[in-house]
């Protein structure tokens, strides 16, 4: 039953990881990325790791993929504006990311065999949270002054004349 | 090997390698730079992936933490990022890459 789970989550995570690449509107892509969060949201999920599945939604699927789409909508991007690349680029690059997966792949071929995943309840609320506060409580800090860096970043850069003010 | 499409530690790392090759793929061969900004979200969701499978396999929340730390690393850079981009598309009126080659030779 989790084999069937798994292998329907992937199958929805690559062909909508496919979509995004490939789609020539970037709002099929952005919905599709959505898909892509929700279904590796799904794999967290049988992981047992809820927190993480949670955060992914509220973080990825609701908080960045919305404000991509706001950035679309205010730019107001159609099809005629969309930018390509040539052929002999694409054809390269093609087989330059082929090649990674098959190197890739190589190096799980020498791994060894049906490592099984243990379970346990490491994934909750409770246990993360637990190490968040004691272990990497520096670096939790540290990640609001980054938040609050990145914030006054965006308000400077998306200010209409920064010369006149 | 032998069990790649089950949800054994293989089968999630042989998904999260196609998904970052797809996210690397997209880098190389679109020019639109709000997708390459999803190809790069696509290449971090595969690497939290595959840390979660393997602090799941270790039995050990550490892998996990950091997971939630790229998450917010990768909130405040997308929200710099398309700051900038709307920056670059007020002042060329593009959201092509090749509009930023002033530094190329």
């Amino acid at each position: 039953m989790e084999q069937i789970i798994f292998i329907i989550l992937s199958l929805a995570a690559i062909i909508s990881a496919l979509v995004v690449i490939f789609s020539n509107n970037p709002v099929y892509s952005v919905l599709s990325l959505v898909i892509t969060f929700f279904s590796i949201a799904g794999h967290f999920v049988l992981l047992n790791a809820q927190f993480l599945a949670i955060v992914n939604v509220i973080v990825y699927a609701g908080a960045i993929m919305v404000l991509f789409l706001f950035v679309i909508m205010l730019l107001n991007l159609n099809k005629s504006s969309e930018p390509s690349a040539p052929l002999i680029m694409k054809v390269a690059s093609s087989v330059a990311g082929g090649l990674l997966f098959i190197t890739l792949l190589g190096a799980l071929r020498q791994s060894e065999a049906s490592a099984g995943l243990s379970g346990g309840n490491i994934g909750s609320v409770e246990s993360l949270g637990r190490t968040l506060f004691t272990n990497f409580l520096f670096p939790f800090e540290v990640s609001s002054v980054l938040f609050l860096s990145a914030m006054i970043g965006a308000v400077m850069l998306g200010k209409k004349n920064l010369k006149d003010s | 090997m032998k069990d790649l499409f089950t949800n054994s530690l293989n089968g999630y790392i042989l998904l999260s390698s196609l998904l970052f090759c797809i996210g690397v793929l997209g880098v190389l061969i679109r020019k639109n730079i709000i997708i390459l900004f999803m190809s790069i979200e696509l290449m971090l969701n595969a690497v939290n992936l595959l840390l979660a499978a393997f602090s799941v396999h270790h039995n050990n929340p550490d892998g996990q933490v950091f997971v939630f730390f790229i998450m917010a690393v990768a909130a405040a850079e997308i929200t710099v990022g398309l700051a900038i981009l709307v920056m670059i598309y007020r002042n060329t009126g593009s959201v092509s890459i090749d509009a930023l080659k002033k530094l190329k030779w």
